[in-house]
């Protein structure tokens, strides 16, 4: 329900779109899907879809086959009107037509496509794949894409010019000749009798025969059918073509239509073209077995019976002159047909032409040259490949492949260059950077190592002589040992170059990279490490101190000077992306001492205030219906940037801490570095750690009682020994730190500070305030737990104890907040809340007393005294004999718990509330006062 | 000829006490009028929230859902909604008819200190000890806070809102200013960990209490101190810090169960009022009318300017 009443809340910031749905009635059944065949499309107009127009081959019946109305076609072009005539339109085959056949689909696409002209012809497959490979490894990919639009023309510049000549496809070339289109068909009516014509008569019957012709008409010679040499790579029989459709339908430029009956002769091509001359040049698949096509053009002829004249019947002899007599291999030109001095122009001649009056030389005839012995008549595509590192080996193994790895071709290859190279070919200086060599970097003595490593392993190779090992390097070795001595190790072959250059990671702090540098070239001597510490800041800490080495260390090791020719192109990035680098907001606070001496003096303004960059984030904005005051930025908060995680400026806000502590918290930092560090350093922390732990009571409880113990052993000012162990040994949970490798590089946190310094006197004074109460007042304090016990339910045991507390200290005592000790015990947990007294009923002390107020200070005097007696041993017996007593506690108050609980649930129950949320806020010592409160 | 404006009225301050409120709630964390005033929320330790009509002295509901005690609470300007937040880390969103939790947020670490509405009810801010402020959406469903603002070092111990400024008080002794018009944060260090802030009225000045039983008038621009007010008690508790209705006075809760007025300009102290024996838990002063609710111990009072006639006249 509430639910739905937000949701509706929140429908009135939300825009919608479209048409809700029908809510559904109550209790009416869900419908029926819809079958299949009522599974209609409808168009933009509301017709039903064909998926194939009439003209697409599809068709289907219906108004909708009509012009798209249920009327029906009606005329449109009607016009009655005695001004404007209706103008008689010529009506295409698009006014037939529906959208979808002028749709990019359609068979009469409106829109614009590539045309046979240009479309691409490379078809074949091997094309295919290269111009594919090029694609792939072009410097442009893509590029060749371009040839699929563009192509050439189809038609040649001589076919135009022949054409303007006067030529025509299917023509002959040459002069036009006056003579019998065909020769005449012997009649085979006409019997010839006696004996037959010579052949010169014959010609002139055919002269004869010409008279019956007009006499300026002309006829263009026939065309000639080149010899196709193509060799025959199929299974088909001799002679027999496919068909072709493209050849069929449109090809027919070059020749004669397509004839079934394959032209064995000229004359029976002769005969065929010759026998329909009125048709001209048919285009398409003739012929009875296949009827019309459906792009054909002329279909008078489908029912033409094959008649017997088509054939020949008679054997006779062949045509005088052909001299093969019925042999079918391709023919010969016949030159002598066309004597040298005919001629070969088609019709008229072009302007500012003239007839050529010498023949031209035939054109030499070069052979192809021999193939190699080893050729092999199969090509494979390989990638062009770009010379570089990766692409080498890929190179190599091509190579292989290929059988040709050969280092001349390398060398000889302009793309097997490397830049170096190419620039010593071109006479270019070299550019400045440091030389490219590895072996530049390496000290003399390195390289020394080196060659004498080279010599031996080829000794080794060739005679397998034992190599003797560098005498030199082993020394070398056995001298470095240390954590320093790693890094020198490591550094060797760099220095060299590290000092000389301008970079400068410290430059913020001149006087640090002052050390740096004397570091650097301390180094470069080879001076041992123990020697470089006097480089070192002598004011700070030993800890510090190593800190800074390790951080010298890793600065030299962070300029490698890359050995390639690109350094001296490219600059560091300015700031690395680096597990060394932290993201810290970009203003920092301004120092809080500063702050607080001037909160001290009331200066507030300028002094106490910080202003930073603040992105609020736009939703937020938009929320409180207020602009927006970044509309660029994509940050949120405070702006950030990254910063060097081990610099020192970041441990500018810690405490100086001397010189024993530091190793103390190294060596706790060392033992416990299992746990995590908190996020920031916060008051909270302790209290926080121990809320996740609130469940299992005892470990809590052991906790707080060590850290209580560390504190007390701890003594104001230096460590002793003894206080150092107490450390390590009580402090495990708090610690702050990191990996084994930058443990020294955490920081450790602001509790542990405090711990050790702020907090000790305050926290022994008030635990020994108890042991003394212990002492003083044993009745007292007995009688208070045993009213406790009463009181109580077992679960809240330790808020009442705070009232125990209350009860124990002299009420009489004007107790008053002034100590500054006591201050900074209330700061680290905050505000508390105040107590909760359920109204009134359990109201008996003064409530304005807080636990935690110290006694006089008289006592306090006295507590320091005996603090001095006490050893440490004595804590530890103590310690397990208040477990002791604690776990008995508990029982004894589960028994209570029984017999209370059905007291008073009201007072029970708030009680409760206030322990839970007391000990979240409960600082450790406290509880354990409680914890003693309770014992006693 | 004009009259001359009839003068305004000396500022008056609660002296009378007329009504009190025994809630039956355990200890009152905070009670909180409503925007106009007539209502008032008060938080109790025993996981319930309620709502009164003070002057009547009527309880009017109850509601229950936290799952730790109810530190703080807000209404929403159309009395429709409230929001509430406490120890159990929630901040929760109310119908107020239907007394159901609308929605609750989950995401702060710790105990959460302090809630607001903004004014259009459309975003909840909440501080929490966990050191953020977090910014809650109530118009879409998304459960993550819209921002999440960390910048304070210690645990958040109060927030106020005006139309474009988050205020946030922290234990880390700044007052931060969040300005959302002009995408500035400004963070004052009063040097001892803050209890409470409130803006003034004309929007001019932040007041901030602070552990140090000290309260202090900064100017919201600059950040300098305009008035400093001491007396009275506070060092160990979140301890409220009130304006009155017309800026002319300064109220803070004590520790020794009083509750202290100042003159704002003079900074003297003008009135004590003696409340119960406790700690004054929590101070929420009327927003028109001199008016103060406090609560001590389990209940709450309203007290009254002298001149205040109760219509039953039941207060004692």
């Amino acid at each position: 329900m509430a639910a739905a009443e937000s949701s509706e809340s929140d429908e009135d910031d939300l825009v919608s779109y479209g048409t809700a749905l029908q809510p559904l009635p109550e209790g009416e059944r869900l419908k029926k899907p819809v079958p299949l065949q009522e599974q209609t499309v409808k168009d933009a107009k509301g017709r039903y879809q064909r998926f194939h127009g009439a003209f697409t081959g599809g068709f289907s019946a219906g108004y909708f086959n009509t012009v798209g109305t249920k009327e029906g076609w009606a005329p449109s072009t009607f016009v009655s009107s005695r001004q404007k005539r209706a103008d008689r339109t010529v009506l295409g085959p698009e006014d037939f037509m529906d959208e979808e056949d002028l749709s990019e689909f359609g068979i009469a696409p409106k829109s614009i496509t590539t045309t046979d002209d240009f479309a691409s012809k490379a078809k074949d497959r091997i094309k295919e794949k290269a111009r594919q490979i090029a694609g792939v490894v072009a410097a442009i990919p893509g590029t060749t894409a371009f040839d699929d639009l563009i192509g050439p023309s189809k038609i040649t510049i001589g076919v135009e010019l022949l054409r303007k000549m006067g030529w025509k496809e299917g023509q002959g070339i040459g002069p036009r000749v006056k003579r019998k289109p065909r020769r005449q068909k012997p009649d085979p009516a006409v019997k010839i009798y006696g004996c037959a014509l010579p052949p010169g008569l014959s010609e002139g019957s055919e002269d004869e025969e010409d008279e019956y012709q007009p006499e300026n008409v002309t006829f263009a010679p026939k065309d000639i059918m080149p010899v196709d040499l193509t060799p025959k790579e199929n299974i088909h029989g001799l002679g027999y073509k496919g068909l072709d459709p493209s050849q069929a339908l449109f090809g027919a430029s070059g020749r004669e239509h397509l004839n079934l009956f394959t032209g064995d002769s000229e004359d029976t091509s002769n005969l065929i073209g010759d026998l329909r001359p009125s048709k001209g040049r048919k285009l398409g698949i003739t012929g009875q077995a296949f009827g019309v096509g459906a792009l054909e053009e002329e279909d008078d002829d489908i029912y033409a019976t094959d008649t017997l004249s088509k054939y020949d019947t008679v054997l006779k002899d062949e045509e005088p002159g052909d001299g093969f007599y019925g042999w079918t291999a391709p023919k010969q030109y016949k030159a002598k047909k066309w004597s040298e001095g005919e001629v070969k122009y088609t019709g008229r001649i072009l302007d500012g032409f003239s007839l050529a009056s010498k023949s031209s030389t035939p054109s030499k005839i070069y052979p192809p040259p021999p193939l190699p012995r080893n050729y092999r008549p199969v090509h494979y595509f390989r990638p062009v490949i770009a010379d570089g590192n990766e692409n080498c080996h890929l190179q190599k193994v091509l190579e292989e492949s290929t059988g040709k790895l050969d280092s001349d071709m390398r060398q000889q290859s302009r793309h097997a260059l490397n830049a170096s190279q190419r620039r010593e070919q071109l006479g270019e200086t070299g550019l400045k950077g440091p030389a490219p060599s590895v072996l530049e970097y390496l000290s003399e003595k390195d390289r020394e190592r080196l060659k004498k490593v080279k010599q031996a392993s080829e000794q080794k190779m060739k005679a397998k002589i034992i190599p003797q090992e560098p005498q030199n390097s082993r020394c070398h070795s056995a001298s470095l040992d240390g954590a320093s001595h790693k890094w020198l190790k490591f550094l060797g072959p760099q220095l060299a170059n590290a000092g000389s250059s301008d970079f400068k990671p410290f430059a913020k702090n001149p006087e640090k990279q002052k050390r740096y540098e004397f570091f650097l070239k301390s180094l470069k001597q080879g001076e041992e490490a123990d020697t470089l510490e006097q480089y070192l800041d002598p004011n700070t800490t030993e800890w510090e101190q190593e800190r800074e080495q390790e951080e010298f260390f890793r600065a030299a090791t962070f300029y490698k000077s890359s050995n390639s020719a690109l350094s001296s192109r490219f600059t560091r990035a300015k700031y690395e992306d680096d597990i060394d680098k932290v993201e810290v907001p970009r203003d920092q606070e301004n120092d809080i001492d500063d702050k607080e001496t001037a909160v001290k003096m009331k200066m507030f303004g300028k002094l106490t205030r910080d202003k930073f960059e603040w992105h609020p984030e736009k939703l937020l904005c938009r929320r409180f219906n207020v602009p927006d005051p970044y509309p660029e930025s994509s940050i949120v908060g405070l702006p950030k940037v990254k910063r060097d995680k081990y610099s020192v400026f970041n441990f500018l806000t810690v405490p100086e801490p001397t010189t024993s502590v530091t190793q103390a918290t190294n060596e706790k930092v060392q033992q416990s570095n299992s746990l995590n560090k908190p996020k920031k350093p916060s008051r909270w922390d302790v209290s926080d750690k121990e809320k996740e732990k609130k469940d299992s009571i005892s470990e809590f409880i052991s906790l707080a009682r060590s850290k209580a113990d560390a504190q007390q052993q701890q003594p104001p000012v230096p460590a002793t020994e003894e206080g150092r162990t107490g450390l390590s040994e009580s402090l495990p949970a708090e610690a702050a730190n990191e990996d084994k490798n930058q443990e020294e590089e955490s920081k450790p946190s602001m509790d542990l500070f405090k711990a050790i310094f702020a907090n000790s006197s305050d926290e022994k004074s008030s635990s020994s305030e108890e042991e003394s109460e212990e002492e003083e007042q044993p009745a007292t304090s007995v009688v208070d737990s045993e009213t406790t016990k009463q009181v109580d339910p077992p679960g809240s045991s330790s808020s009442n104890v705070q009232e125990n507390v209350v009860a124990a200290t002299d009420p009489s005592v004007p107790l008053l907040p002034t100590s500054k000790q006591e201050l900074d015990a209330t700061e680290e947990f905050g505000p508390k809340l105040p107590p909760a007294f359920s109204s009134g009923c359990t109201w008996q002390q003064e409530p304005e007393v807080p636990a935690s107020f110290p006694g006089p200070s008289k006592r306090e005097k006295k507590r320091k005294n005996r603090q001095k007696h006490k050893t440490k041993r004595e804590h530890k017996h103590k310690k397990e004999k208040k477990k002791k007593h604690r776990k008995q506690k508990n029982k004894g108050n589960h028994k209570n718990k029984k017999s209370e609980k059905d007291s008073s649930s009201d007072t029970a129950d708030s009680s409760d509330n206030l322990c839970d949320t007391d000990t979240t806020g409960l600082s450790a010592e406290e509880l354990l006062r409680r914890l003693k409160q309770l014992q006693y | 000829m004009a009259f001359p404006q009839p003068r305004p009225s000396r500022p008056e301050l609660p002296r009378q006490r007329v009504q009190t409120l025994e809630c039956g709630q355990g200890a009152v964390r905070a009670v909180r009028f409503n925007a106009d005033g007539n209502y008032c929320l008060t938080c109790g330790s025993d996981k319930t929230l309620k709502l009164w009509n003070p002057h009547k002295g009527t309880a009017l509901r109850s509601y229950q859902g936290h799952g730790y005690e109810v530190l703080d609470a807000a209404g929403s300007f159309d009395n429709s909604q409230l929001c509430s937040c406490g120890a159990d880390k929630t901040v929760a969103l109310w119908d107020v008819a239907t007394g159901k939790v609308l929605r609750k947020y989950r995401g702060h670490a710790g105990k959460v200190n302090c809630v607001q509405f903004n004014e259009e009810a459309t975003i909840i801010v909440s501080g929490s000890i966990d050191s953020t402020v977090r910014c809650w959406d109530c118009r879409s469903r998304r459960p993550d806070p819209v921002q999440v603002l960390d910048e304070a070092k210690d645990g958040v111990s109060s927030v106020k809102l005006s139309n474009h400024e988050i205020l946030s008080g922290s234990v880390d002794g700044h007052v931060r200013r969040y300005d959302l018009r002009a995408g500035q944060l400004y963070s004052d260090y009063v040097g001892s960990p803050i209890t409470s802030v409130c803006f003034s009225k004309d929007g001019q000045c932040t007041l901030a209490a602070s552990l140090d039983s000290t309260l202090r008038l900064l100017d919201k621009d600059t950040g300098e101190l305009l008035g400093e007010y001491k007396g009275h008690r506070s060092t160990t508790y979140r301890l409220d810090c009130v304006l009155s209705e017309r800026d002319a006075h300064v109220g803070c809760a004590s520790e020794d169960g009083y509750v202290y007025f100042w003159d704002l300009v003079e900074g003297s102290l003008a009135l004590s009022l003696l409340v119960g024996r406790g700690v004054v838990q929590s101070l929420c002063f009327h927003p028109t009318l001199p008016c103060l609710l406090a609560a001590t111990e389990g209940q709450v009072q309203l007290w009254r300017e002298d001149s205040f006639q109760a219509q039953g006249d039941t207060g004692t």
